[in-house]
C-alpha cells in the first residue's frame, strides 16, 4: 500500500522540511509539491494522489469547505491540515487528521502510518446492514448471553462470535449489551418479555 | 517535547474562553465566579485562590485533547487544588448534567407509550447506576487513599497501578445513547427535544473524554511520584 503525497503550503523552508521527513517514511511518496489551492484538483488527477497535507491557513473563509469538495470528488482523498498557527478546532473538523508545526519528526512519522491505515480500514465500512448470522448473534446478546454460550448454541467458535460483534457494532454505532438490546427491540427482533422481567 | 500552552497567564481570561467556549463550565469547578472583568488568567485566578498553572494545565487539555503534559510539569505545580476541582467535576455531571439529560429523556419515554417508553427507561437506569458506581468507586476508595498519600499517612495496600481510568464504558454508551436517539426511535417522537438532548450529550461526551484525560495525565502520575517519594 503506497501513500502518494501532496503538500500544499505557501512556505518553501516549511515545505523542504516536511518532504525531507516524509520521503524517509516507507511506503510515501510526495508527487507534488504546490503552494497555492488554485489547481489541485488537476494535480490530484494528474498524479493520482491519494493523500493532500495542506495548510489551513491556505483555506480562506469562501474556500473553507475545500477538504469535503475534493474528498467528494476523490474518495480515496485523504486529506490532511498543516497546522501552522493556532486554528478554532472547528475548522480542522472537515480533515482526517492534524500535522502542527512544532511536532517532532518521530510524532509525524507516527501520524502518517496512521493517516495511511485509518485510510485503510475505510475502505472495508461501506456496508451497513446486517447479515443473517449477525442479527442471531445480536438477538442472544440482547436476551443477554454470554459468548461461550451463544458459540455453543450456533455452533461457532468464540473466535467467530467476537467477530460478529464486532462488526454488529461497527454497523450500528452501538457498543454496549443494553444499546444492543434496545436496538433489537426497536428493530422488533425482540420481544419485550424476553428481556425485562 | 512538552508543548507550550496557547495561553499564558498574562492573557485575558474572557480571551481564553471566546477561543474554547467549552472552558465555561470549568470555572464554577475552581470557585471562579462569572463578571471577572478584564483581569487577565493570573489576577483572577490569585483573586480566587487558584494555581494558576494547575489552571492552564487543564485549560490546556480541554482545548487540545493531544496536549502531553511534562512530568516536569507534574512536579513542579501545586497540586493542592486537583482533587478539589476533579471532586466538584463529578458533582457537576452528577448534578446539573444528567438531571438535566434525564429531564428531557423522561419526556420522549412520556412521549414515546409504553413499549418503546419502558426500554429507554430501563437503558437510562442501567446507565445511571454505572455511572453512579463509578465515581462512587472513585470518591471513597481513590481520592481518600491519594489524600492520606499527600499528608504522608500510612496506607493500606492499594496502589495508583490498580486504579485504571476507565471511563470507556461510561462514554461508550452515551454514544449508544445518542445513535439511538438520533437514528433507530421513530422519526415522529418529538424530534426538537431529541436534537437538543443530543446537542446535551454531545458537549457532556467531549467533557468526560477531557476529564478523563486528566486523569491520565495529571492524576495518576502526580500519584506515582508521591507512592515513589514514600519508598
Amino acid at each position: 500500500m503506497s501513500n502518494r503525497i501532496i503538500i500544499c503550503e505557501a512556505s518553501e523552508i516549511i515545505t523542504t522540511g516536511l518532504y525531507e521527513i516524509i520521503q524517509g517514511i516507507s511506503g510515501c511518496d510526495v508527487v507534488a509539491r504546490v503552494d497555492t489551492p488554485d489547481q489541485l484538483t488537476e494535480k490530484i488527477l494528474s498524479t493520482d494522489a491519494n493523500m493532500l497535507i495542506i495548510n489551513t491557513n491556505l483555506l480562506g473563509f469562501t474556500d473553507r469547505n475545500l477538504p469535503q469538495q475534493l474528498k467528494k470528488e476523490y474518495p480515496q482523498l485523504t486529506v490532511i491540515a498543516l497546522m501552522t498557527t493556532y486554528v478554532e478546532p472547528s475548522t480542522l473538523k472537515p480533515y482526517d487528521g492534524v500535522i502542527e508545526i512544532n511536532d517532532t519528526k518521530l510524532k509525524v512519522i507516527n501520524k502518517m502510518n496512521q493517516f495511511a491505515h485509518d485510510a485503510e480500514k475505510q475502505d472495508k465500512t461501506d456496508d451497513v446492514e446486517l447479515s443473517k448470522r449477525e442479527i442471531d448473534v445480536l438477538v442472544a446478546v440482547a436476551k443477554g448471553m454470554m459468548n461461550k454460550e451463544i458459540a455453543d448454541q450456533m455452533n461457532i467458535s468464540i473466535h467467530t462470535v467476537i467477530s460478529h460483534r464486532k462488526n454488529i457494532t461497527r454497523k450500528t454505532g452501538i457498543k454496549s449489551v443494553s444499546g444492543l438490546t434496545v436496538y433489537a427491540l426497536l428493530n422488533n427482533l425482540i420481544d419485550e418479555n424476553e428481556v425485562y422481567k | 517535547m512538552s508543548k507550550q500552552p496557547f495561553f499564558s497567564e498574562k492573557s485575558k481570561l474572557y480571551e481564553m474562553i471566546a477561543v474554547n467556549p467549552k472552558l465555561l463550565p470549568l470555572l464554577p469547578r475552581f470557585g471562579i465566579q462569572l463578571g471577572f472583568g478584564d483581569h487577565s488568567i493570573g489576577e483572577v485566578c490569585r483573586a480566587n485562590g487558584v494555581d494558576t498553572r494547575l489552571f492552564l494545565l487543564i485549560c490546556n487539555i480541554y482545548t487540545d485533547d493531544e496536549a502531553l503534559v511534562h512530568p516536569k510539569d507534574i512536579e513542579a505545580i501545586d497540586m493542592d487544588g486537583l482533587l478539589p476541582y476533579l471532586l466538584a467535576s463529578h458533582r457537576y455531571y452528577l448534578d446539573e448534567r444528567f438531571p438535566h439529560i434525564e429531564e428531557h429523556l423522561q419526556h420522549i419515554i412520556n412521549a414515546a407509550g409504553p413499549k418503546y417508553g419502558n426500554m429507554l427507561n430501563h437503558f437510562y437506569n442501567e446507565y445511571q447506576q454505572e455511572v453512579k458506581k463509578h465515581f462512587k468507586y472513585e470518591e471513597e476508595e481513590v481520592f481518600p487513599y491519594i489524600e492520606s498519600l499527600r499528608k504522608g499517612q500510612s496506607t493500606n495496600n492499594f496502589s495508583i497501578s490498580q486504579f485504571r481510568v476507565n471511563h470507556s464504558n461510561i462514554e461508550d454508551t452515551l454514544e449508544d445513547m445518542m445513535n439511538i436517539l438520533v437514528k433507530y426511535l421513530p422519526g415522529d417522537i418529538l424530534p426538537k427535544e431529541r436534537i437538543e438532548i443530543s446537542t446535551d450529550i454531545i458537549e457532556l461526551s467531549a467533557d468526560l473524554i477531557s476529564h478523563s484525560l486528566i486523569e491520565d495525565q495529571i492524576l495518576i502520575p502526580y500519584v506515582e511520584t508521591l507512592e515513589n517519594a514514600k519508598q
